[in-house]
């Protein structure tokens, strides 16, 4: 059984604004895994594990399936794929920007000891 | 520390924000003389900007080209729209991948924060095509391709 709900950005980024479903997401990303282990690293009830799962499935970030009794999950496809990627490296992109600015505005040059 | 935070608003906007410990005077001439523009704005290392044209007047000119040295390369264009010294920029602003890409509109803000500066950029969300477009050209490339793609995730989220 397939999830495919409509991707919206606010949506995956308020279902990753809560630490306890970006865990479920980091333990996703070593591969498919049940309810039952996506709970056992928690304090906190089964029922409370699915509730985040219910917000994960419904952005998109992942699909269930059902497999007897069990409900496995794992990462969707799409639901961060390449605005993701897009916004990884922008970020990457200006982080380096900005790193030489800082060097150029604690030394810029011409002032020091390369006076015109 | 000066931590850059970057983040969608609503699905159209982009908004980053970097402390700076320099004034705003400072880092807002960053933002405009084309000898300092073209020492900084490069993107990933190996990237350089042989051709930086940028008038500093309402109506002017922008002109960035990049080059990664191996023939690969690409350029923007832009008008600036509004200048208000030195506290902000707006500017409009389009990749050539060689079809122009949608106008960006960027708002670029520098406020004086303690000994520094806190620089606020809203920048519009390219769409589906346009970011392909620009992933394609390696101009935002940087990351591993061995890096899972949640890491990379945490890393453009700022989380961790």
């Amino acid at each position: 059984m397939l999830v495919t709900p409509q991707l919206s950005l606010d949506a995956t980024f308020s279902a990753l604004s809560d630490a306890t479903r970006r865990a479920i997401l980091a333990r996703l990303a070593q591969g498919e895994a049940t309810v039952n282990e996506l709970a056992e690293p928690f304090a906190i009830s089964q029922p409370a594990i699915s509730r985040h799962i219910k917000v994960l499935v419904d952005a998109g970030l992942i699909v269930q399936r059902v497999e007897g009794t069990k409900r496995p999950c794992r990462l969707a496809g799409d639901g961060l794929s390449e605005l993701d990627e897009y916004l990884a490296r922008l970020r990457h992109a200006l982080e380096q920007n900005y790193r030489r600015l800082d060097r150029l505005l604690k030394n810029p040059p011409g002032r020091k000891d390369r006076s015109p | 520390m000066s931590q850059l935070v970057l983040e969608t608003q609503g699905e159209t906007l982009i908004v980053v924000k970097r402390r700076f410990e320099a004034p705003p005077e400072a880092v807002y001439r960053a933002h405009l003389e084309p000898e300092i523009i073209r020492e900084w704005m490069l993107g990933p290392d190996g990237w350089t900007m042989p051709v930086c044209i940028s008038e500093a007047k309402p109506g002017g000119k922008i002109r960035y080209e990049w080059s990664n040295g191996k023939g690969g390369g690409f350029y923007l264009t832009g008008e600036i729209i509004t200048l208000d010294p030195p506290r902000r920029i707006v500017h409009v602003e389009r990749m050539h991948l060689p079809d122009p890409t949608p106008d960006n509109h960027v708002e670029t803000t520098f406020t004086v924060d303690g000994s520094g500066t806190l620089m606020v950029m809203r920048m519009t969300l390219p769409d589906e095509k346009t970011r392909a477009a620009m992933l394609a050209t390696g101009m935002a490339r940087g990351m591993e391709a061995s890096y899972a793609r949640f890491e990379r995730f945490w890393a453009a989220k700022g989380a961790r």
